[in-house]
């Protein structure tokens, strides 16, 4: 054997092993992009599940048992096509919503979006500290004491973090959702009749009924999500060629979604309506009389749900507002940002906690009032919202083929048609059948 | 001083006084003069639209504008793209700000009446970012003039001067006919540029790296996020990208190379140049996070005979990039790396001092697979600035240095 032939043979085996190599980083890289996509439509639809969802959701199952189980399906088909569109737009135009809304309509308008969804929004982020409040008090904390502590943790948690640490903290607490699971599991449902029921509709015409319907719908998609998931997208720079990892995101975070809603309405489902105890008003109120039906473990950890989605959902919401409006009317915005290179933003963000959290500990604060008002607010928004999006996404010169699909635009037209509709009906049973909508909410 | 909230929308009055139309738009020709609002758009609700040049105008005032001219004197409306459009172009849209290198948001143009032999010419002088730009767009029509103005008076202006305008369009055919270049940009520093580039869609950013010289292009893409940089580069023609990427560091190169789809980086890799493209390859066959993927291959090293002056002498005849040197390698007969003296040392020492009494104690190297760990562990440790790469004989292969340390330890926190 002479010392070329050696040589050569280990050129042989060092190419071979390059060549694994470059392969396993092709897989990892795979991954990692995958990893990397992942994130904003997987947050956003959990943060879905805030306080004002939970409460409708226990009570959905609570007063109609597995009646309303499929309505889960065509919601989730709405929530992922509506979603979509606003993955889409962010990675094709790279822009955020308010941004789009700015340059495509104008000033005013976009003045208009920005300053009625900063009310809507503080309507939203009460109704998560009065769920942070109802949740503690099942565990014996006074809400006195929990309510700015949670403020401050939230506070603190986006001033002190980079956008990488946040993110993956949101995305831990993503898995708490299953303490709902948990409890459902414990409940010993009928699993077929919940299953039967999810496939085939059972319609009810009465009041009460429509008005949880309408309540199940406005609470899963909520207009300030769309400028989340599409502010999320945009953060994370995902081009259009990664559009299908963050379709994947958003079918990913629309049924693991609507998963939870099942297990919740499940939950209450097997347990209060069974039993007969239809009457609670709000989730803490399932929590509580879920003891004596399903034990102490599953109620504490239908609580524990609750304080767990209504604070993940307290560190967003004020979070995403100011960020949207600092974007839409063209302040310095993001926590990657120190304090005095965005002022607008960080006031923004601060009032939205300070009020939010303040208004829940005035004594004798009517929470269930602040829950219904900032439903109906969320109601009353979301078509709006929807028309600003399909308007935007259907023009050619600014999303080229990404364009709505013919049935991409019918789902988001009905679902904003359907969202007057049923706003209507709750604004009517507010106005004149106010016995029936304490009952519904 | 006029705004263009203020005169967009007003009525339009020929040399008769009859009514004309509304100003929808003003368009600026940069061809002919860089800020001069050349033509005025009348809309006139379901008739087609008229055009006033800039010379058939006699007065402008808030919410009015007069004409010299008869109303069948004014031209055809036919859509030109080498116009500027201030409300299309202009209002609401994002611009850099080169002086204050952010991107920032139009609320507002704000233009100055020049009159000349009874025609008012308007100018562009500065572009509204702030408050005041944005309460004249909220309120215009709805308050009085009067009180817009008292109510702006007491708000913060903050305005960019319009030659500091930088504006982005991502249609590189309409970006030569409105005369938009970017040596502004080119001379910004590129970790500025970059973070600008950051704040801009994909198709902005496409367009700006386009539109750069290789050199500003390729600091520009080193600066940036490097996820960013390959989608940018997966973009370009592979010989386009191959020019940029050969202005870069050979480390810089390969850890854009590395970012790549296999498939792109190949067809990137053939277009590159002899030598750079060899050692932008056996940069890339290291593992990125080992000694071999931190380093780069561009470094100094002398024979350890050699005097100070001779040193000196040397690096000034070769392309060294000054601004990163801080340590020179020393190779004794074998070609083995037998010493390290910081530019520091160098700077002090008499022309005539061998190198060799110059050198940092202890010699500090590592292997190619040493692991990024030990790497910031020995940069800790012997506060180095800069630490010697050597192959299984001792020979000096690459140089990892200190920004390349921090840039992956901010990965890490």
């Amino acid at each position: 054997m002479n010392w070329r032939s050696i040589s050569t043979r280990t050129e042989q085996w060092q190419r071979r092993a390059t060549h694994v190599r470059s392969r396993s980083r092709h897989l990892w890289r795979r991954l990692a992009l995958l990893g990397a996509v992942l994130g904003p439509g997987l947050i956003t639809s959990n943060v879905d599940n805030d306080a004002g969802g939970i409460s409708t959701y226990s009570l959905a199952g609570a007063q109609f048992g597995y009646a309303l189980l499929w309505s889960l399906v065509p919601m989730t088909i709405a929530l992922y096509v509506t979603e979509d569109m606003c993955a889409r737009m962010a990675v094709v135009t790279g822009k955020g919503l308010s941004d789009l809304i700015r340059e495509e309509f104008g000033f005013r308008p976009t003045f208009f979006v920005m300053v009625a969804g900063f009310l809507v929004d503080l309507g939203n982020v009460v109704a998560e500290f009065a769920g942070v409040a109802s949740a503690v008090e099942i565990f014996g904390i006074t809400r006195y004491i929990a309510v700015p502590i949670a403020g401050l943790i939230v506070w603190v948690l986006v001033l002190r973090g980079t956008y990488r640490q946040v993110e993956k903290v949101f995305l831990a607490l993503c898995s708490f959702y299953l303490a709902y699971m948990f409890s459902a599991f414990l409940a010993r449902p009928d699993w077929l009749d919940a299953a039967r029921h999810t496939v085939i509709p059972t319609v009810q015409f009465n009041g009460s009924y429509l008005l949880m319907v309408t309540a199940l719908v406005g609470t899963t998609i909520a207009p300030w999500q769309f400028f989340y998931l599409q502010a999320g997208f945009v953060e994370k720079r995902i081009g259009a060629r990664q559009y299908p990892q963050a379709r994947a995101d958003v079918i990913a975070g629309s049924v693991s979604c609507m998963v939870i809603v099942f297990f919740i309405i499940v939950c209450t489902g097997a347990t209060l309506y069974a039993s007969g105890q239809r009457n609670i008003t709000d989730a803490a109120g399932a929590a509580r009389a879920l003891v004596p039906l399903a034990g102490r473990w599953a109620s504490l950890l239908f609580a524990f749900g609750l304080l767990n989605a209504s604070l993940f959902a307290a560190s967003i919401l004020p979070l995403s507002t100011a960020h949207v409006i600092c974007e839409g009317l063209g302040f310095e915005a993001g926590i990657d940002r120190k304090f005095k290179e965005a002022p607008i933003f960080y006031w923004l963000y601060t009032i939205l906690i300070v009020v939010g959290g303040g208004l829940i500990l005035i004594p004798r604060a009517p929470l269930w009032r602040i829950l219904v008002l900032s439903q109906v607010a969320n109601g009353v928004w979301l078509p709006i919202v929807l028309i600003f999006m399909i308007l935007l996404i259907n023009r050619r010169e600014l999303m080229g083929e990404h364009v709505n699909s013919r049935t991409f635009n019918d789902v988001a037209w009905v679902t904003s048609v359907a969202m007057i509709g049923l706003t209507l009906v709750l604004i009517y049973f507010g106005l004149f059948h106010p016995s029936a909508a304490t009952g519904g909410l | 001083m006029l705004h263009a909230t203020e005169v967009l929308g007003g009525e339009a009055y020929d040399a008769q006084g009859n009514f004309v139309g509304r100003v929808s738009e003003l368009f600026i020709e940069p061809a002919d003069q860089p800020n001069r609002v050349a033509r005025y758009l009348l809309g006139r609700g379901k008739y087609l639209p008229l055009l006033a040049r800039h010379d058939q105008i006699s007065s402008v005032a808030p919410g009015v504008i007069k004409l010299n001219v008869e109303e069948k004197e004014l031209e055809h409306f036919h859509p030109n793209e080498a116009w500027l459009a201030v409300r299309k172009d202009l209002l609401d849209q994002q611009i850099i700000d080169t002086r204050g290198r952010k991107v920032v948001r139009v609320n507002d143009v704000d233009l100055a009446e020049q009159r000349t032999n009874g025609t008012v010419e308007l100018r562009v002088t500065d572009v509204d970012i702030g408050l005041t730009g944005a309460t004249r767009r909220l309120l215009q029509g709805l308050a009085s003039p009067m009180l817009i103005r008292r109510i702006q008076e007491r708000l913060p202006a903050r305005t960019i001067r319009w030659e500091f305008v930088n504006l982005i369009e991502p249609d590189p055919l309409r970006r030569v006919k409105l005369r938009i270049t970017h040596d502004k940009l080119e001379r910004m520093h590129p970790a500025d540029l970059a973070d600008i580039m950051e704040e801009l869609s994909p198709a902005e950013r496409q367009a700006i790296i386009a539109s750069l010289d290789e050199e500003s292009a390729a600091e520009a893409l080193a600066e940036l996020d490097s996820r960013l940089t390959s989608q940018i580069v997966e973009k370009m023609a592979p010989g386009k990208a191959a020019d940029i990427i050969e202005e870069m560091e050979p480390d810089k190169a390969a850890d854009v190379l590395a970012a790549l789809p296999p498939e792109t980086s190949q067809d990137v890799l053939e277009e590159l140049q002899g030598e750079e493209a060899r050692e932008v390859e056996a940069l890339l066959s290291f593992d990125a996070h080992s000694a071999g993927g931190m380093m780069t291959t561009d470094f100094v090293y002398v024979g350890e005979t050699a005097t100070r002056g001779e040193v000196l002498e040397w690096v000034r005849g070769r392309e060294v990039n000054v601004e990163q040197l801080d340590s020179i390698f020393m190779i004794d007969g074998d070609a083995k790396l037998s010493g390290v003296v910081p530019v520091g040392r160098l700077l002090l020492a008499a022309n005539d001092e061998p190198l060799a009494q110059l050198k940092s104690e202890p010699l500090v190297s590592v292997g190619p697979n040493a692991k990024e760990k030990e790497i910031f562990a020995l940069f800790d440790k012997y506060n180095l600035r800069s630490l010697a790469v050597v192959d299984t004989s001792g020979r000096p292969i690459g140089a990892i240095t200190v920004d390349d340390v921090i840039t992956r330890l901010r990965v890490l926190l």
